[in-house]
Order: C-alpha cells, then sequence, then structure tokens
C-alpha cells in the first residue's frame, strides 16, 4: 500500500480498560476504526458507553487506573500504543488535536488568549512570537471570530460560551493538525451558535484536508457533518457505514431504536419511541451480545457475541439477526 | 374565552452586576471591569392556559431562565406583574400567596446539582409535601413510593442517595419532587438537555403522561427545537430579553415570521443525511449589557432598514393566536 492509499488512522480491536477496587470496567473492549484522510467520522452512542475514552486513547490521554490493555491504533503508518511518550506528546497539539466539551480544559482562565495561541505554536514551532501572532489571528478569522484583535488581548471569562469554543477550535487547528478529535464540543451550547461551528469546521477540513471524528450521543447534530458514522454501544461499535447508509437503512436494532427516539415534527402528538431497558453495567456485562437484555429480536444465537459482519467497503455492523434480514 | 391560568405582563428584570472575583483579579493584570446593569429580561408579556405546554426558546443568555425564576419565586422581578388565576401577586392573600408558591414547580437542567447529595430519595421527595401539610407524615413512606413508581422508578430504592442513580433516573427523582406538592404548572428548565437521546425519549413521555392524569400545564424552555416542536402546543421565541415571537407550533414551524425566526429554524438539525447548506446566524448575540438600539434584532437581520436601528417594533397581533415584533409587518398590515 502507498501512503496516499493507506487509511490515516486505523484503529484495530482497541481495548482500553480500568482496574478500579470494583473490578474491571471494560470501557473500550474492542473497537475498530478507520479514517482516510479530510473525512469526517461521527461517533455516536449513549452516555458512558466509551466515546470519550476512545478518544482520549487516540491521543494518548490514558491514566491509570486506566491502561490501554490490547490493540493497535496505526496512525500514518505507526503504532501510537508503542510509540514512546515523548514521540506522542510531540504528534499531541501538532499533527492530533482534540477539542473538549468544556472549552476550559484548553483555556487557561488567568491568561490571555493571545499569550495561549503563541505558546501553542511555539511549542511545536521554532517561530517569532511575531510570526506565531500572524498565525493565531488567521485562524481566529478562519474559525468566523469577529474583531479577531480585541480577541486576542481578552482574558476567557470576558468571552461567551460559544466564543470561547472557537477559540478552543481554533487553538485545535493552529499548527494544521492532520486530526482533530472533537469530544461533543456543541452539546452545552445552543443551536444557532451549534449550527454555526459546524458549518465552519466543516468548512475548515474540507480546506485543509483535516480528517475529523466528532463525537456526540445525538444523531441529528452528525447527520449533516459526517462522512461516515460509528455508533458506539458497550465499549464496542456495533455499526459504521455513510451516513445516509446508517441513517436510512440501519442495520443494527440499537442503532434503529436511537433513531427512531429523536424528537421531531413526525413525532408530535405521538408517544416518543423508546429504548427497552437501561445501559448495562460495564462491570458485569451479559455473555453474548451486550445489547441482549434489550433486543426485541434476541434469539439463543445471541448468547455468543456476534462478530462483526461486513456488508461492502466501510459498511460493517455486530448483531446475528440485522434488519435486513427480517425484511 | 378560557381564563390564563398564568399571565405575565411587562415582567421586567435587571441586574446590577458588581466586579467579579475573577474580574478583580484581571484587573490586576489590566483589564479594566466596571459594575454594570444587564437588562435580563425587558418587558415580558405572556398568557398561558390551563393544561398548555408552552415552550420558550431562544439563544443563550436571552432571559429564559431568568423568567423562569422570577415565576417560581426564586428570585425577585424588578418590574411587571404576575397573575395566577386572574389574581396579581401583589394582592394576593397570604393563602394564595402559598397555594401559588407550590402550584408552580419548577425543574431544572442539571439533575445531580439540584438534588441535596446527603439526602435520602425518600426525604428528597417526602419533605415537602410533609411540611406543607399536604400528607401526614405517618403515610410519608406510602406516598414517596407510589411516587416513584409514578415516574418510573422502583419505590424499593427509596432510602438510597442522589449518587446510586443515573442521569435519567436523577432527573425522574426531580420530577417525582415536583409532583409531590401537587403542583398545577410545572416550569421545565432544560429539563432534557443533559440526557441521552434515548433516555430523553423516556423522560418527554413521561411528561405527557403526567400531563394528562393530572392536568399539569409546562413551560418548557429549551434550545432544542426539535424537542419543543415535539412537545409544545405553542412556542414563544425570545431574543435578548424579549419576545419577539409567539405562535401556535404547527403555525410557527410550518410558517415563521420574524426574521430571527426564520434564521432559528434554518439552524433545527434533522436526522437528513446529506449536505445541510448553513446559511449561520451572522455574528454573535449581542452583549445585553449594550443592547442595540431600535430592534435589537437590527445588526444580524438581513431585513433590517433605518427605522429598524431608530425605532423597537412592539409584539403586535398578526393572525388569529399569532404575534410577532417586527416592522416588516407594518407594511402587509391593511
Ligand atoms: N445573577 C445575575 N447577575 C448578573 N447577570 C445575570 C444574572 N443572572 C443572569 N444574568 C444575565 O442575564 C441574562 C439572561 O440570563 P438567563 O440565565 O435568563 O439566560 P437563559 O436564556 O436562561 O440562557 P441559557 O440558555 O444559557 O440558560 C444573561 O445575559 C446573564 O448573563
Ligand atoms: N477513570 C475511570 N475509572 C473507571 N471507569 C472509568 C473511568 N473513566 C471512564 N470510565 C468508564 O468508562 C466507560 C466509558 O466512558 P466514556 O468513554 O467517558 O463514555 P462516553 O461514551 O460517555 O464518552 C464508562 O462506563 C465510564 O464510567
Ligand atoms: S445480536 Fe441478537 S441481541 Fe444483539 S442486537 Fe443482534 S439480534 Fe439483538
Ligand atoms: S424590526 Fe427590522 S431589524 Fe427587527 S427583525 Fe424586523 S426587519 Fe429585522
Ligand atoms: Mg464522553
Ligand atoms: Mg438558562
Amino acid at each position: 500500500m502507498t501512503a496516499a492509499e493507506r487509511p490515516l488512522l486505523s484503529v484495530e480491536r482497541l481495548q482500553t480498560h480500568f482496574h478500579t477496587r470494583a473490578g474491571v470496567v471494560k470501557a473500550v473492549d474492542g473497537v475498530d476504526l478507520t479514517l482516510r484522510r479530510g473525512e469526517i467520522l461521527g461517533l455516536v452512542g449513549e452516555s458512558g458507553s466509551g466515546k470519550s475514552i476512545t478518544g482520549f486513547s487516540i491521543l494518548g490521554l490514558i491514566d491509570p487506573p486506566g491502561r490501554i490493555s490490547g490493540g493497535r491504533i496505526g496512525f500514518d503508518g505507526r503504532d501510537l500504543v508503542t510509540l514512546p511518550e515523548a514521540e506522542r506528546r510531540r504528534l499531541r497539539g501538532k499533527d492530533i488535536a482534540m477539542i473538549f466539551q468544556d472549552p476550559s480544559m484548553t483555556l487557561n482562565p488567568v491568561l490571555r488568549i493571545d499569550t495561549q495561541m503563541i505558546e501553542a505554536v511555539q511549542a511545536h514551532e521554532k517561530i517569532s512570537r511575531q510570526a506565531a501572532l500572524r498565525r493565531a489571528r488567521d485562524v481566529l478569522v478562519a474559525v468566523g471570530i469577529p474583531s479577531p484583535d480585541e480577541r486576542l488581548q481578552a482574558y476567557p471569562f470576558e468571552l461567551s460560551g460559544g466564543m470561547r469554543q472557537r477559540i478552543a477550535i481554533a487553538i485545535a487547528m493552529i499548527n494544521r493538525p492532520r486530526l482533530i478529535i472533537a469530544d461533543e464540543p456543541t452539546t452545552a451550547l445552543d443551536v444557532s451558535i451549534q449550527g454555526q461551528i459546524i458549518h465552519e469546521v466543516k468548512a475548515l477540513c474540507r480546506q485543509t484536508g483535516t480528517a475529523l471524528i466528532w463525537i456526540t450521543h445525538d444523531l441529528a447534530v452528525v447527520a449533516g457533518l459526517a462522512d461516515r458514522i460509528a455508533v458506539m454501544y458497550a465499549g464496542r461499535v456495533v455499526e459504521t457505514g455513510t451516513t445516509a447508509e446508517v441513517i436510512r437503512n440501519p442495520q443494527h436494532p440499537y442503532t434503529q431504536g436511537l433513531i427512531a427516539s429523536v424528537p421531531s415534527r413526525e413525532t408530535r402528538g405521538h408517544r416518543l419511541y423508546q429504548i427497552p431497558g437501561m445501559t448495562p453495567s460495564l462491570l458485569n456485562l451479559p455473555p453474548g451480545c451486550a445489547f441482549s437484555a434489550r433486543c426485541a429480536h434476541a434469539t439463543e444465537t445471541c448468547r455468543t457475541a456476534p462478530e462483526l459482519t461486513e456488508t461492502g467497503a466501510g459498511r460493517a455492523f455486530r448483531c446475528w439477526h440485522p434488519v435486513g434480514d427480517r425484511r | 374565552m378560557t381564563q390564563p391560568i398564568l399571565e405575565l405582563r411587562g415582567l421586567t428584570k435587571t441586574f446590577v452586576k458588581p466586579v467579579s472575583v475573577a474580574g478583580h483579579i484581571a484587573n490586576l493584570f489590566g483589564a479594566r471591569q466596571k459594575k454594570v446593569e444587564v437588562r435580563a429580561a425587558a418587558g415580558v408579556d405572556l398568557a398561558v392556559l390551563p393544561g398548555e405546554v408552552v415552550g420558550i426558546v431562544g439563544e443563550s443568555g436571552c432571559g429564559k431562565s431568568t423568567v423562569a425564576r422570577m415565576l417560581a419565586g426564586i428570585s425577585s422581578r424588578t418590574e411587571g406583574d404576575i397573575l395566577w388565576k386572574g389574581v396579581s401577586d401583589r394582592a394576593m392573600t397570604a393563602d394564595q400567596k402559598r397555594d401559588f408558591a407550590l402550584q408552580v414547580q419548577m425543574i431544572f437542567q442539571d439533575p445531580f446539582a439540584s438534588l441535596n447529595p446527603r439526602m435520602q430519595v425518600l426525604d428528597i421527595i417526602g419533605e415537602a409535601p410533609v411540611c406543607h401539610g399536604i400528607i401526614p407524615a405517618s403515610e410519608k413512606r406510602a406516598y414517596v413510593t407510589a411516587l416513584m413508581e409514578k415516574v418510573g422508578l422502583s419505590g424499593a430504592y427509596a432510602d438510597r442517595f442522589p449518587h446510586q442513580f443515573s442521569g435519567g433516573q436523577r432527573q425522574r427523582i426531580g420530577i417525582a419532587r415536583a409532583l409531590a406538592v401537587k403542583p398545577k404548572l410545572i416550569i421545565c428548565d432544560e429539563a432534557v438537555a443533559a440526557l441521552d437521546v434515548s433516555i430523553q425519549a423516556q423522560v418527554l413521555n413521561l411528561f405527557m403522561d403526567l400531563r394528562d392524569e393530572f392536568g399539569l400545564t409546562y413551560l418548557f424552555i429549551s434550545h432544542n427545537l426539535g424537542v419543543v416542536e415535539h412537545i409544545s402546543d405553542r412556542v414563544v421565541i425570545m431574543y435578548l430579553g424579549r419576545v419577539v415571537e409567539i405562535a401556535p407550533t404547527e403555525a410557527l414551524f410550518s410558517d415563521p415570521n420574524h426574521p430571527y425566526t426564520r434564521l432559528l429554524m434554518e439552524q433545527l438539525p434533522v436526522l437528513e443525511p446529506g449536505a445541510r447548506d448553513y446559511q449561520p446566524i451572522r455574528g454573535e448575540l449581542p452583549s445585553p449589557l449594550a443592547p442595540p438600539p431600535g430592534c435589537p434584532f437590527h445588526p444580524r437581520c438581513p431585513a433590517a432598514t433605518a427605522r429598524c436601528r431608530a425605532e423597537a417594533p412592539a409584539l403586535r397581533p398578526i393572525a388569529a393566536d399569532r404575534l410577532s415584533a417586527c416592522h416588516l409587518n407594518d407594511r402587509t398590515a391593511v
């Protein structure tokens, strides 16, 4: 395979486990993901399904009692799991950047925005203060921040939540990374700001060829953003495919349930569909398919964990009785 | 005509914002923070009919929670009137005041922060009804257990503490606590915002079941237009402390009148794959510290004229059951 054909990111059978007093929490337990250059992937799933831990694992941000206990994370031909920490630190913020749900994870409250942005550039590149400042200004303009010169001189608390999140995004983009992992960055913001930010991030990724993983629990948010979607449940990817395929033609019963429970114009005056039961504890998952206790189609067979079934390039699901078979 | 259960007339709240601790620190570094006035709600008028679900929508900081908190008696008002069943709260007898306070209950966004972590669910739900003489102390456990089952929690969990529940379950505890004093009106301030879609569906269904069973009225504050469209009978759109449009849900979503409402509708995330070309609302919400003169929306409005920059439009009827505050309606008016 030539470098151009090789995927930018290929996560294979990743396992990240937390060794707690109550037992081993298998937060990520066999996740597979592939991402090409410039591609946008929506990583969707309910709270606790392992989305953030997947993102943190790729960035090498797992702290004890957590540990990557298996699998590999291929990034541009290298395995991040076995990469020495010093090299990983060089990648972080340079080739791979993260945007957190809470911009205060990125922004230091007592430093001016310009100081923080210049620092972010100079940490990875020998470049003058002036040149770094110029780049900071350019990237603020690129993420749609009005009067960037004033904002550069502001402290984080002087800005609204939406503005702070945009600055965090600008900092993530400042070193022109090849991959950005965005963990629910608009969940706390309202629709109009969310719409703007999604619009801007998408345009920027297209322009610069940056690949993006957008983590969210809301399928509607990624429907208009992502090229492909991966649905996580209890530490595994249970379905993946192009956005159109996953939303129009879901194969896994969990994906189908997620789509049916979104409130909209069509659901007005009706009860919403509820996925029965509750998220299982990761400490004692049922044997076999983790969704079986909530699944209307579960059979004896489902007591054995379903393997990933591939039905086409980049289209796969983990279920013994996919929706298509039941038609 | 049915008498509104709740009416707001010119409800206004002005905060005098002293320099914050962070501001003081920043001042040491050369920032220039001063004491300022914020008009969080500016003359809000609204009438709510019994049994209605009224959605309130608007960008962060537009004053939704401020209005809710004045209604729930959590915060004082600067000006204006609140009428409960036709009686202004300034003219209420002591009994009427107590009734009003109990009959309007609020459910908050963060189901964890709003529950006392050191209290058992039994007391979280049961304390207020005993204290207000709604039930005798001896019946507390039976009453709480019944309420818990009503909201889909096992009564066996009554002795547990909040941290032993999931987010969706904690939200149900908050709902049971609100129901315990037999309210007529429930204010939900972003009550499902923190929940996953699957749990959100459970809680929204529960709200509708309880409405049918107890004849409840809801004020439903949310920035999620999909949720508001699903649940509301009527929708109120707020912008910078003002109401800019009120309309029945279907009319509003199919034929929005105010330019701001129209732009909001375009932002609605929908479950439709494929590139949606956002025409993002230009610019940021202006600071409520320095609201623009004239129509507060004019700096971002694609249809703004000279008149909009000088004169604030009033909220006026534009059709049956519909109100909007925009000068454009003058041109089409008879
Ligand atoms: N205690 C306070 N002191 C000073 N200003 C305040 C206070 N509470 C609210 N404000 C200001 O009043 C305005 C309206 O706030 P409010 O909390 O009602 O907004 P909201 O519409 O509920 O927003 P969100 O969607 O973010 O919850 C904001 O500009 C806010 O900063
Ligand atoms: N430090 C930790 N110790 C133990 N368990 C953890 C830790 N961090 C996360 N987990 C568990 O890992 C699972 C996945 O978490 P996360 O990836 O944050 O979920 P989400 O999909 O909501 O982002 C959850 O069950 C969570 O409780
Ligand atoms: S494998 Fe069986 S239990 Fe699991 S989702 Fe498919 S049908 Fe349901
Ligand atoms: S009054 Fe003028 S500025 Fe305000 S919304 Fe109407 S057209 Fe736009
Ligand atoms: Mg997370
Ligand atoms: Mg609020």
